[in-house]
């Protein structure tokens, strides 16, 4: 029974904490994504979304507990190894590469698994074999009439865009993102939805969200964080029922 | 329309010689290549090194001593110089790779500080005079460096100058293509956002140490060949002047372009040259451009000169 559990769920956290000088951000966190779902990390600011972020992507360094990945324990290791395993995060504010192209963006990414990152005497013609790659990423983000514009001068939900599409690139098993929907018109929100939608298909998604219609239409399974510990999980209804939630969110006082 | 610029650049190289007065050319060819080594780390890594004088100066100090005492010809002397300003290049690299912004700059400058102690203490480099009289030597054991043509009654040490005009070419080409290859695109991806280069997978500091190891190397090459042309180590080449120096010269010229800090070390030299007769007023004036170039345009001569090229393009309504 054990062994088949550890096998349907691609990310488990054990007790993971993390302590800043006293402050307890994160507490006894046991999350458990299940593979090829879309998993929602909910709660009120400040609850600890972006930290545990941060601890399941290396960023930041767990005080206690562990983090496993398809079974095997990751909680040691650095953040490009995390990368290289095929964890994925994206960035609360967009993380993009605002002077270079989208199309070179979207390459940066692709460029990894050539493995000549440290080639300084080849031409960068030598990447040319990334651009018909490149271009169906940027396509499929609907960003392929921008390729060679200037990413600084992007609108915020095409930044947004171009950013999953430069995590595609990597074709991660598991893709964290950190609030895709923050900041954004309603228009984009559809569309980024969409795109995550689409996406998921045949990968894991945790994310981080706000915007409670983007989770109730996307997510399989949500957690719900409050002051670092988990309050509630389930599905979005069963959740969104739940009175300590409602109290957490809208700060109803009940007796 | 690039290589005609190239073409036309190199035809000018050739000439120099002729037409200004060569030691001239090739201390600002030296000076040059300094600035473009420089650059690849503060224009396409993002780190703002304030010790660089110690790769310029060490190198300047190991190839002179090597080739006056050990009696090295001078292009192996400028390889092992280059060499030791590599060496020295990872020793402060692996020291410094992990601290960002002004420590780094700080901890750079400490370290560079420590080579001009030495330099100035050791028995072996001649203290406050430096390492003088360095011989010019034979290219590989058979032109004459030192050799001077009399041209149209002026003397020109022609062997010298296309010696260090091929030098600076190979370095030129060398920083040309390290921005232009797969790696200086990653280089260019973490100066733009560290953080997601890593979360793309890519060891950055593996990868700054690398910038940060050829940068010296080619500071190196332009300090070995400082020394052949002057004859000269001294405590000038090592000194935290020579730092901000080279800090001024890419800034002037534009971070992060590939001809920018060219047209500032032309500019800086040049300025010296000639108001060496106003003395110590020279920083003056240099530092008076520097506060108006500064503050006028920010992105340098060159780099002011691209945007305009970019901006102007019409159909591209923002």
């Amino acid at each position: 029974m054990t062994v088949a559990m550890s096998a349907e769920y691609i990310l488990e956290t054990r007790d993971l904490t993390k302590d800043f000088s006293g402050f307890t951000a994160v507490s006894e966190v046991n999350l458990k994504v299940r593979k090829g779902s879309i998993h929602a990390l909910i709660g009120p600011n400040g609850a600890g979304k972006t930290t545990v972020f941060n601890l399941l992507t290396k960023f930041l360094i767990p005080s206690s507990g562990s983090i496993l990945f398809k079974g095997k324990d990751i909680t040691r290791e650095k953040p490009a190894d995390v990368a290289l395993r095929g964890i994925i995060r994206s960035f609360q504010i967009s993380a993009v590469f605002p002077k270079l192209s989208p199309f070179e963006n979207v390459r940066i990414a692709l460029q990894r698994r050539l493995g000549t990152c440290y080639h300084f005497w080849k031409p960068v013609s030598s990447l040319d074999i990334l651009t018909e790659r490149a271009f169906e990423l940027l396509d499929s983000v609907g960003l392929k009439e921008l390729a060679h514009h200037h990413t600084e001068e992007l609108a915020y939900g095409q930044k947004r865009a171009l950013e999953i599409a430069t995590t595609l690139a990597l074709d991660p098993e598991l893709m964290l993102l950190d609030e895709p929907t923050q900041g954004m018109g309603a228009e984009d929100v559809g569309k980024i939805t969409e795109l995550v939608r689409k996406v998921a298909q045949n990968r894991t998604i945790l994310m981080v969200e706000h915007n409670l219609k983007v989770v109730a239409s996307l997510a399989d399974r949500i957690t719900v964080l409050q002051r670092g510990s988990i309050l509630a999980e389930g599905e979005y209804d069963e959740v969104s029922r739940n009175p300590q939630v409602m109290e957490a969110y809208m700060g109803s006082v009940h007796a | 329309m690039n290589r005609k610029l190239w073409a036309a650049l190199f035809l000018a190289g050739l000439a120099a010689p002729f037409l200004i007065y060569p030691v001239f050319v090739m201390q600002l060819l030296c000076f040059a290549l300094f600035a473009c080594a420089f650059n690849l780390l503060i224009g396409y890594t993002g780190l703002l090194s304030f010790g660089h004088a110690a790769f310029f100066g060490g190198a300047a100090y190991v190839t002179g001593y090597l080739v006056k005492n050990a009696g090295l010809t001078p292009e192996l002397g400028v390889i092992v110089g280059t060499l030791a300003a590599g060496l020295m290049g990872y020793i402060f690299g692996i020291l410094t790779i992990r601290r960002q912004g002004i420590y780094f700059a700080m901890i750079t400058l400490a370290l560079a500080q420590v080579i001009y102690f030495i330099a100035l203490k050791a028995p072996f480099t001649g203290g406050e005079d430096g390492l003088q009289d360095v011989p010019r030597g034979m290219f590989l054991g058979l032109v004459d460096l030192g050799h001077t043509y009399h041209v149209a009654g002026k003397p020109l040490e022609l062997n010298l100058y296309y010696f260090v005009f091929i030098i600076f070419c190979i370095g030129f080409w060398i920083i040309h293509r390290a921005i232009h290859s797969p790696f200086g695109q990653i280089l260019k991806a973490i100066r733009e956002n560290e953080p997601r280069a890593i979360s793309l997978g890519y060891k950055v500091e593996r990868l700054k140490l690398l910038a940060f190891v050829i940068s010296a190397s080619l500071a190196g090459t332009a300090g070995a060949t400082k020394s052949l042309v002057f004859q000269l180590a001294s405590l000038t080449d090592v000194s935290w002047h020579t730092s901000g120096e080279v800090v001024l010269m890419t800034l002037l010229g534009g971070l992060g372009t590939v001809l920018g800090p060219v047209v500032g070390a032309f500019t800086v030299v040049a300025l010296q040259a000639e108001l060496s007769a106003f003395g110590s007023w020279v920083t003056v004036v240099i530092g008076v451009t520097f506060v108006v170039c500064v503050l006028s345009f920010r992105r340098g001569f060159v780099g002011e000169v691209l945007e305009k090229i970019r901006t102007r393009p019409p159909g591209q309504n923002d």
